[in-house]
């Protein structure tokens, strides 16, 4: 490709459309670190930030650093940035990749969806072009799974966002749906030789170590009652947002009857007093408070719900499908 | 006259009976910086952090490198650097604790032993962990020294590094991403069904081993152990005894509970389509 031969100043001078991104490419040593710092301090959810190079439609994360926990907000602001910055210089200084492409954190049972999230990305984004979050789930990890994601807000949908403007025909308009907020992007995993050469001499011959009992463990109803316990909770929630639009659709309806009916008030007064020779009444008044324009609640809430519940619907048909292979080895050990 | 006439060196026994376990994200760490390390620097030094467990043995979790400079005779360590990065990390995790220090390169030069004394004034018996990148000997060596006294009478001769055991210990949820770790490029995260294939794939080599370990020593062709019999005996008995039937009712009642949840979740699922329909294309005017 002719891009690949382009030089960085000749890149950095034309102001292109940059590339979609198609691949994160991860470090096997960052992995390991989101997985320890996030195993230590679960249930509690940590953060943490991502270094590494932009290049073309990949992205490659080369190295992290996790974020102390935060205790009063206020005070920690500026000793946050502190850290931060002292973090970078010390990373610089062993020749590190010192650009942040992003951010880390943990969730508890997939629950990542929040406005949090997405005022964050907004935030990187003012900074970096293209920057990417990586939502890495302990709990899941504990059934044998590696639940790690790589997250985008989807660009239409940060248009939508710095317009603050949710109603429903903005998004027929764009064709938006709950499924357009998030885009997952598939992640692949890079080694340097020298490592892959290390654990590959490291890792021991028999099968008896290698084998992740964790995987093939029966019990799995504890994991399965929390997620639909969260399901529940979710439901509940998107049912409150369906009220909500309810009864703003009711209100709608009504306050156009209202104006339905002053209007015809209004026109038999105006047939009146044509015939009395006076000068009709404009058929508009706008100080009337029926005419307020009522504002329509936002559906962001409802999207943000209706993601999260598809989310554990989704773990929940993972694990039974995990669940029923298991139950079927059980049953062939058995017939023996 | 009694006097001390004869002084015996004396090497203080492996009474020190430390040990280390080894977080594989360390090891990560090391290459990692070696292959990032300056053009001229030979070899790559750090700090390690960890914690000590209460039964002796060093735990050791993390890592970082420290800038230096080496030549033939002296060694320059940047210890600012090494302060600055120290409450970094501790501002994260305040239970990792200065445990030693490490070095690429295969044994242990010189110069380690100055950065050795730098590091015990820092903690008390501090560990040495080399890591072989150069592939000395044709194998990946890691290997864990503390430093011992000698001692001549009550004058102290010299520092002896000694090598400890060292323990490659994997977290459970590390152990699930081991393949993914593997390679130098693997295209995609495995899913959950992937993965179980895995696993059960090792699970069904481990057993194909036992089968053929016994088969040979009831021909003859091995020598029997007594200890791996009784073990497997063990295995073999630990299966619970139930009836046929108490079983079958077992997984049937297991499947029909998985079953429930997979629909309650498709259903979920239908609704929440229908809602987004009813909700975006719903028109008032």
């Amino acid at each position: 490709m002719a891009a690949q031969s382009r030089s960085f100043l000749q890149v950095a001078a034309t102001e292109e459309v940059a590339p979609p991104l198609r691949v994160v490419q991860i470090e096997g040593l960052v992995i390991l670190k989101i997985i320890k710092h996030c195993q230590e301090f679960s249930p509690a959810l940590v953060t943490g930030q991502l270094l590494g190079l932009d290049v073309g439609s990949v992205l490659e994360v080369t190295n992290c650093f996790p974020f102390p926990i935060r205790e009063e907000d206020e005070e920690i602001e500026a000793e946050g940035a502190n850290y931060q910055l002292e973090m970078m210089r010390c990373l610089r200084e062993v020749n590190v990749d010192n650009n942040t492409v992003g951010w880390y954190q943990s969730t508890l049972f997939g629950s990542f969806q929040t406005v949090e999230l997405i005022e964050t990305f907004m935030n990187y984004q003012e900074n970096i072009r293209r920057c990417v979050c990586i939502v890495y789930d302990p709990s899941r990890s504990n059934q044998g799974v590696l639940a790690l994601k790589a997250l985008k807000l989807s660009d239409s949908f940060m248009d939508l966002y710095k317009n603050n403007n949710f109603t429903g025909e903005k998004l027929r308009d764009k064709n938006l749906s709950w499924v357009d907020i998030f885009e997952e992007i598939p992640i692949k995993v890079s080694n340097s030789a020298l490592i892959s050469a290390f654990m590959t001499e490291l890792e021991t011959d028999t099968p008896v170590r290698q084998c992740d009992y964790d995987r093939l463990q029966l019990s799995t109803n504890p994991f399965l009652e929390r997620n639909m316990e969260f399901l529940i909770e979710c439901m509940d929630d998107l049912s409150m947002e369906q009220q909500k639009f309810q009864f703003y659709y009711r209100n709608l309806s009504r306050q156009q009857a209202q104006q339905q009916a002053w209007l015809q008030k209004r026109r038999t007064e105006n047939m009146s007093r044509k015939a009395a020779g006076e000068e009709p009444l404009p058929e508009e008044d706008p100080s009337n408070p029926i005419f307020k324009p009522l504002p329509e609640p936002s559906r962001l809430e409802s999207f943000l719900v209706t993601n999260q519940v598809s989310n554990y619907c989704n773990q929940i048909n993972g694990v039974a499908g995990q669940s029923f292979s298991r139950l079927y080895l059980m049953k062939a050990l058995h017939e023996d | 006259m009694a006097s001390s006439g004869q002084t015996v060196l004396q090497f203080s026994s492996s009474s020190t009976s430390v040990s280390a376990r080894v977080h594989p994200l360390v090891i990560f760490n090391i290459c990692d910086f070696y292959v990032r390390r300056a053009d001229q620097a030979e070899r790559v030094i750090g700090t390690l952090l960890g914690s000590v467990l209460p039964d002796g043995t060093v735990d050791i979790r993390n890592s970082y490198a420290v800038p230096h400079n080496e030549s033939s005779d002296q060694v320059a360590l940047d210890i600012d650097y090494h302060h600055n990065m120290l409450l970094s990390h501790q501002k994260v995790n305040p239970k990792e604790v200065i445990v030693g220090w490490f070095s690429t390169g295969f044994g242990v030069t010189g110069g380690s032993a100055l950065i050795h004394e730098f590091y015990a004034r820092e903690v008390s018996n501090p560990v040495h962990l080399t890591v072989d990148t150069g592939f000395k000997n044709g194998e990946a060596a890691i290997k864990g020294f503390v430093s011992i006294n000698l001692s001549l009478g009550d004058q102290q001769l010299a520092a002896q590094f000694q090598e400890i055991p060292l323990d490659l210990r994997m977290v459970e949820a590390e152990r699930v991403g081991f393949d993914v770790l593997k390679p130098t490029t693997v295209d995609k995260i495995p899913n959950d069904l992937e993965g179980m294939e895995a696993s059960m794939e090792r699970l069904l080599a481990l057993i194909d081993d036992v089968y053929k370990y016994v088969d040979d020593v009831v021909e003859g062709r091995v020598a029997p152990d007594n200890d791996i019999g009784q073990f497997l005996s063990d295995t073999v008995a630990s299966i619970p005894k139930l009836s046929p039937h108490e079983f079958d009712k077992l997984v049937n009642d297991s499947l029909q509970d998985q079953l429930l949840l997979l629909y309650l979740s498709s259903i979920t699922r239908t609704q929440l389509s229908l809602a987004e329909k009813l909700n975006t294309a719903a028109q008032i005017l």
